[in-house]
């Protein structure tokens, strides 16, 4: 599992920053395979999609 | 009590007219303890000046990324090792963005564009966009598309685009640390043609890019010349990748010095807060922003961050018992 904000692996290192700036971003990176996701982002929320793993929204 | 607020108390609250570019500089220059005071007189300022409604507006990236500029905060720069991917955004899910604005309340709607410059395929689908949203919400269209040509201009008119934002971003002198791609001056001609052609000019900047006091009192002094309909005012939220990615953010208390040193030098102008509030001033900086100078916001999300719920802003508008400008009272 990746990051998804930095793309590194989830299990490596510390991600409180990524988790705290998460809160004021969409996801960037696919935490199944780390690769950048196309990401819209519209008034009232968000899609990301990976084209491998599918599309995330909130 | 300070020199300066005396002065600004009868130059600009009294006589409406706005700080020059030293008188700013002594504003922003002020000590933590007058702080209170120069937001109770930027507030006095604006609700004489423009009254307590204020302008709530939505903003939407039509075309994401990719960009060939080279703005160093600019997390859509295609030259940045930025994690942002080019994305367009489709007629539907614009025209359901704008619906989603309009429900809110808001009566602006920005569509906003990551080019240089326009393209055909961009005004085709700018065209499309305006038209459709016209047919089925009733909202204001504003656009932010880059740098124009006349005839882009004239055609930007022709689809009812009511007002244009481009940004100067930075004082003249401070421009060049902050985009090599493009100058000042380009950004300074385009703001001219769209004031000619009848659009109402919006146009601010980021504070936070490494500027001096004096360079943002400059800029604050640049603004006031260029006299535009709207100013918004962003704050840098540093975005990974970019060359700015490691700039410290805005002191909440710097931020509030300047918005108050904004709206005492442009008294009657829509001074809103854009981007980065919530980065730079927290939850209660928005109250504050709004009981110092700001009179608009953008509610919901950024451009490719998020925002605080439009939900929260609109409570404490009726809070702080100021009226969401209506439809009828912007046209
Ligand atoms: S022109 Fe606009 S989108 Fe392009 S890099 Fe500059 S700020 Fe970003
Ligand atoms: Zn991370
Ligand atoms: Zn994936």
């Amino acid at each position: 599992m990746f990051c998804d904000r930095c793309g590194n692996q989830a299990a490596e290192g510390d991600h409180t920053a990524c988790a705290a700036a998460r809160e004021l971003e969409p996801p960037r990176f696919c935490p199944e395979c780390r690769r950048r996701m196309k990401v819209q982002v519209v008034p009232t929320g968000w899609t990301a999609s990976c084209v491998e793993h599918g599309t995330r929204t909130a | 009590m300070s020199e300066i607020l005396d002065r600004a108390r009868s130059q600009v609250l009294n006589d409406g007219v706005g700080l020059d570019e030293a008188q700013i500089l002594e504003v922003l220059r002020l000590p933590d303890d007058a702080l209170p005071e120069l937001l109770q007189l930027a507030h006095d300022v604006r609700m004489k000046w423009c009254g307590p409604e204020v302008e709530v507006e939505g903003i939407v990236s039509l075309k994401t990324g990719g960009c060939p500029e080279d703005c160093h905060f600019c997390s859509q720069s295609g030259l940045f090792a930025s994690p942002v991917r080019s994305v367009w955004l489709d007629i539907p899910s614009l025209v359901e963005a704008a619906k989603q604005t309009a429900a809110t309340g808001a009566t602006e709607f920005c569509i906003v564009a990551a080019v240089r410059g326009p393209d055909q395929r961009l005004m085709t689908q700018m065209r499309e966009g305006v038209k459709a949203i016209k047919a089925e919400v009733d909202i204001q269209v504003a656009a932010s598309l880059g740098m124009l040509t006349q005839e882009q201009v004239d055609d930007l008119v022709d689809m009812g685009v009511h007002r244009y934002n481009h940004n100067l971003e930075t004082c003249q002198s401070h421009f060049p640390h902050v985009v090599t791609t493009h100058t000042w001056e380009e950004r300074w001609g385009t703001l001219k043609m769209v004031r000619d052609s009848g659009m109402e000019v919006c146009c601010g900047g980021i504070l936070g890019l490494g500027e001096t006091l004096e360079q943002r009192a400059e800029f604050a002094a640049q603004l006031a010349e260029l006299d535009p309909h709207e100013v918004p005012m962003n704050f840098l939220n540093p975005r990974p990748g970019t060359p700015l990615g490691d700039q410290p953010v805005v002191e909440g208390k710097d931020a509030l010095r300047a918005i108050a040193a904004f709206r005492l030098a442009m008294p009657r102008t829509i001074l809103r807060f854009a981007g980065g509030r919530e980065i730079t001033l927290g939850d209660l900086g928005t109250r504050d922003g709004l009981l110092g100078g700001i009179n608009a916001v953008i509610v919901g999300n950024y451009l490719t961050t998020l925002g605080r719920p439009a939900t929260s802003d609109l409570e404490l508008l009726q809070d702080l018992k100021m009226p969401v400008k209506a439809l009828s009272a912007t046209i």
